[in-house]
């Protein structure tokens, strides 16, 4: 039924107090720096709180280690996204933090470039997909055996991501041409709520977390998160913050929608099984039908105009695919673990 | 992936064979073309598993 012009100036004001309450908290609460891994970490907390120059504690990102440099990365990224309370927002473009962001990025996309190197598995998207099948997958996990402690760890862990969902893609924006572009603004319209903050997919998730009984705080675990899980993070944040690297980016989002609805649906099963509340299983149930939407979009009206029959550009665009389902097997395969 | 969903933008409704009239809640929708999908009208990716059954 169409709305005559004063219920439509009214609508806003009637949307719900929790909805509207989401629009006034704004920028806060912003997180603290996380305690450092390592030597490598350590020296960037200093260097950002103090601007004491890197070189005078001697340390160099080569001889850090994994853990060390995974937290360090998600650090310097994070002051792209809503920085720290203790940091100068001006350390964004900070000359030492970018020179070594650019090292440490170049350190994460060579390795995965050498792993997509010595793939030999199917090279279209369909394909590849289904051999990654084969690797163990937390939605099976979560819908026949998890208990429910190990759900919210699970939670706890993904929170490092999904609290900034859609987020990265915005840097991703700017670099495409027309038609992408669209699609992509898209896709990115329904994650951020489509109008509605409720709706928002990160505000879902913190919904969740909250209904779970987990911190929904921005950054809250990102202290005690596993290095593959801020791999997750880096990667995704790697390929949308650096211009070069944007048919990864695309191919990135085509991968993780493409492997979203089936797995969310499984999770549905599994969050019902424990009895968790409504609102922990609303973000999974949200993405069954949204990322089948959104999947679509993603390699018909965002990949393909890229690649536009390139050859190196479907390349690059399936290298990005590939990382996308490297990096999310090798964390689940970790996670995992820790309960085999 | 042959058994896909139609896109359809800027609907407020889809209106199923029988009559009943589901809002859509998406700017972009995503409608089941294989007849398998849990979800009447929208996709649930279940087209997905007929393919690699079938």
């Amino acid at each position: 039924m169409p709305m005559t012009y004063p219920e439509c100036a009214g609508a806003n004001a009637r949307w719900p107090t929790r909805v509207r309450a989401l629009g006034r908290d704004g920028y806060s609460p912003v997180m603290k720096l996380p305690d450092p891994r390592g030597p490598l970490g350590a020296a960037v907390l200093d260097h950002l709180r103090s601007h004491r120059p890197l070189g005078e504690a001697g340390v160099r990102a080569a001889d850090a280690d994994t853990d060390d440099r995974a937290l360090t990365l998600w650090t310097l990224h994070e002051l792209y996204f809503r920085g720290f309370d203790d940091v100068d927002a001006d350390m964004e473009w900070d000359p030492t933090v970018v020179g070594l962001r650019n090292e440490l990025e170049a350190d994460l996309e060579a390795g995965l470039r050498r792993s997509f190197d010595a793939w030999d598995g199917p090279t279209d998207l369909a394909g590849m997909i289904a051999a990654f099948e084969d690797r163990p997958g937390l939605s099976s996990f979560i819908r026949t055996r998890a208990t429910a402690a190990q759900v919210r760890e699970i939670l706890a862990e993904k929170s490092v991501f999904h609290l900034k969902e859609a987020d990265p893609h915005a840097f991703v924006q700017p670099r495409l041409d027309v038609a992408p572009k669209a699609a992509l603004a898209t896709i990115q319209f329904d994650e951020l709520g489509a109008g509605r903050p409720d709706r928002l997919h990160a505000q879902l998730f913190a919904d969740a977390l909250e209904a779970a009984g987990l911190d929904a705080t921005y950054g809250a675990y990102v202290g005690r998160a596993a290095t593959s899980t801020l791999a997750v993070s880096n990667v995704l944040a790697m390929f949308c913050l650096r211009r070069r690297l944007r048919f990864a980016a695309a191919g990135h989002l085509a991968a993780f929608e493409a492997t979203s609805s089936l797995p969310c649906a499984a999770i549905v099963r599994g969050l019902r099984r424990l009895g968790f509340d409504e609102r922990v299983v609303t973000y999974y149930d949200e993405h069954v039908e949204a990322d089948a939407v959104h999947e679509a979009l993603a390699w018909d009206e965002l990949c393909v105009p890229m690649i536009e029959g390139d050859a190196d550009r479907e390349r690059e665009v399936m290298f990005g695919a590939f990382a996308c389902m490297e990096v999310e097997a090798r964390s689940a395969a970790d996670l995992l673990e820790r309960w085999s | 992936m042959s058994r896909g969903p139609r896109l359809v933008r800027d609907v407020d409704f889809v209106v199923s064979g029988d009559g009943q009239a589901c809002e859509a809640k998406r700017p972009v929708v995503a409608l089941c073309t294989c007849g398998a999908t849990g979800r009447p009208p929208w996709c649930d990716a279940t087209h997905k598993l007929l393919d690699t059954r079938g």
